[in-house]
């Protein structure tokens, strides 16, 4: 019946656009309007509109609230979907506060999420600490031949896949790794520290993997900034960190935002720094989610654990974004 | 003075410091993928070999990889192009309030973690393709799922990139057009898509880019099938091989030359520019003098 009812609501969305749409046209009356069809021809019009709904119902909106509602399901085998044990359960959210199997808290599972979570935050202070000053000397303090070959350098390891940079920091990082045998080498060290085991790695890791995701709209907002406004700033007396402080911070805070988000939201639904720089005791949520659907071939509870993940996401990322003072618009840009 | 400079030292010592985080670790992978003991190390360097770049290129696991990694980028690119277009221009069109609605829905996509996007996609696909025998046969497959889920994001890439060069053409243009007579048709293929040539283009490129090194929302939607990537993630969690090395210094060389002759076309582009407003100049202080002395 659910399944139904998720083939329905995109026709609600629709006919609410088009009212919306409707209303406006009223609303705004002007006789030298032309509509969508007048405006592209009939031809265009419907490729352009079949092609964005295409898009947008069946490859976004649809799959979306499928999950949602597969996730109000319990778990059976194919041939009883639809049968009588079909019914809407939010047993599989209940499972992730109390373990359905014993009966005590899920602490395994909650200790995951918010280690995730808080990591994430962390990683996202870090990078924002490690691109700032980069950002700003590229917009406002290089010349316009040193960025370009700043620009050229950040690009070209951008493009190295995500698994391979894990696979290069492992080589630096395990305990046969470069970093150990040199301290050993040295004498510093007579047994090799292991980075990966307390998940130093993996704070690296994630960090090093979404580090140009911070540069690139922390550049672009600094850039618009009127040198003229840190000059007359610098000549009234205003030490470093107050222009800083008051002149560049405030107006780069779209910018600010746009990276902070991304780098949380990447962070928080990675994957491939977990799997490969994580100690063999850390458990971080998507790596739970996985092994829901490729080990206990669970798929209504890891969908539900997906939801989970990506609401308290999205409330994370709105309150902070409410904190600053940031519309989520100016965000993605 | 001195302060000026040891500010100067501090910057340029930071900047090392930044690009030796970012490069360190790809360089140390790039030596050792030429030194020949089996597990990868970067020193002591024992010996050069190109080795484990014939091992690379006899892997078929991988070689088939890149097969579908190709096939599927094509066909995100085939996808997300078209639509991000169509998304842009819708865009330019639709009325206010509707438009930041209409904005947050599309743009939705690139900030739902990927691993989010391959489950709802291949959760919801399975149902549908399900419907008929025929259906599942022929279309529940995992560069079709792959191909869907990942151009549900690539098409927002898209979308972001044409509509930042939709935002400069001048609609002017387009009503000249119309006035002379020309048909919608015409002015979109003659006038809006040249315009837009130099955003798909990029945007094209970024597609398949991100299509290829994709893996989050992949390794849900692939089912069975694998992608480059899905088969790296396989080899690095099984144990590590200088192979992974070489491929690595593949895709760094590959990106590098790509990105030098992007750099090249660009500055040839500017030069000539330039070398055409020299020419407008010059042109014009002939007018000016022709009209003094009375040749014009």
């Amino acid at each position: 019946m659910s399944r139904f009812f998720v083939f329905l609501l995109p026709l609600a969305v629709i006919a609410g656009f088009w009212l919306l749409s409707r209303q406006e046209s009223k609303l705004a009356h002007d006789p030298t309007h032309k509509s969508f069809f007048q405006r592209n021809g009939t031809v265009l019009g419907i490729v352009f509109i079949s092609l964005v709904t295409f898009w947008m119902l069946f490859l976004v909106v649809m799959p979306y609230l499928y999950m949602v509602q597969e996730s109000f399901h319990p778990r059976l085998p194919p041939m009883k979907r639809g049968g009588p044990e079909d019914f809407l359960t939010i047993q599989q959210y209940k499972s992730f506060f109390v373990e359905p199997s014993s009966g005590d808290w899920n602490t395994l599972h909650m200790r995951a999420f918010f280690f995730s979570i808080l990591t994430s935050v962390f990683v996202t202070f870090v990078n924002f600490a490690i691109c700032y000053p980069l950002a700003y000397y590229m917009a406002q303090a290089g010349t316009i031949q040193k960025v370009r070959l700043l620009m050229l350098c950040l690009i070209v390891p951008y493009w190295v896949n995500e698994i391979l940079r894990a696979f290069s920091l492992r080589l630096l990082l395990a305990s046969k790794g470069l970093i150990n045998q040199t301290l050993m080498g040295i004498g510093i060290i007579d047994t090799p520290i292991d980075f990966l085991g307390t998940n130093t790695g993996l704070y690296i890791g994630l960090s090093y993997a979404y580090l140009l995701i911070m540069v690139f709209p922390l550049y672009n907002a600094i850039e618009s900034l009127d040198k003229n406004q840190i000059e007359a700033a610098r000549d009234l007396g205003a030490p470093w960190w107050k222009i800083h402080r008051d002149v560049v911070i405030p107006y780069a805070k779209p910018g600010i935002a746009s990276g902070c988000t991304m780098v949380f939201m990447l962070s928080a639904g990675s994957l491939a720094a977990p799997q490969f720089l994580g100690g063999p005791s850390t458990l971080w949520f998507t790596s739970i989610v996985y092994d829901f659907f490729f080990q206990a071939f669970n798929w209504p509870r890891g969908a539900a654990y997906a939801f989970i993940l990506l609401t308290a996401c999205i409330i994370f990322v709105l309150a902070i974004l409410k904190l600053f003072k940031v519309s989520l618009g100016e965000t993605i840009r | 003075m001195s302060s000026r400079l040891v500010m100067r030292g501090m910057i340029a010592f930071y900047i090392f410091l930044f690009f030796a985080y970012l490069f360190g670790p790809l360089l140390v992978m790039g030596i050792t993928a030429f030194n020949t003991p089996s597990y990868p190390q970067a020193y002591p360097f024992e010996a050069f070999t190109l080795n484990w770049f014939v091992k690379l290129w006899n892997h078929r696991a991988m070689m088939d990889g890149i097969k579908n990694s190709i096939i599927i980028g094509l066909g995100v690119v085939a996808i997300s192009v078209p639509v991000g277009l169509a998304a842009a221009i819708m865009m330019g069109q639709i009325y206010h309030r509707a438009r930041s609605v209409f904005y947050l829905v599309t743009v939705s996509p690139v900030l739902t973690p990927g691993v989010i996007i391959g489950i709802s996609t291949v959760i919801f696909w399975k149902d549908l393709m399900g419907v008929t025998d025929f259906t599942k046969a022929y279309f529940y497959k995992g560069i079709i799922l792959a191909i869907f889920g990942q151009s549900s994001f690539v098409a927002a890439y898209c979308l972001l990139i044409i509509m930042a060069r939709l935002q400069r053409f001048d609609r002017s243009q387009e009503e000249a057009a119309l006035d002379l007579g020309a048909s919608f048709p015409q002015v979109f293929w003659h006038i809006l898509v040249p315009f837009l040539k130099p955003a798909l283009i990029s945007a094209s490129v970024i597609a398949f880019l991100s299509s290829f090194e994709n893996y989050n929302t992949t390794t849900f939607a692939i089912l069975a099938d694998k992608t480059l990537v899905t088969v790296l993630a396989g080899e690095v969690r099984q144990g590590t091989t200088p192979a992974l090395s070489a491929l690595a210094v593949v895709i760094i060389g590959l990106s590098l030359i790509g990105a030098i002759l992007y750099e090249v076309a660009k500055r040839r582009e500017e030069a000539a520019a330039q070398r055409m407003q020299e020419r407008a100049r010059l042109a014009e202080r002939g007018e000016v003098i022709g009209a003094k002395t009375g040749l014009a």
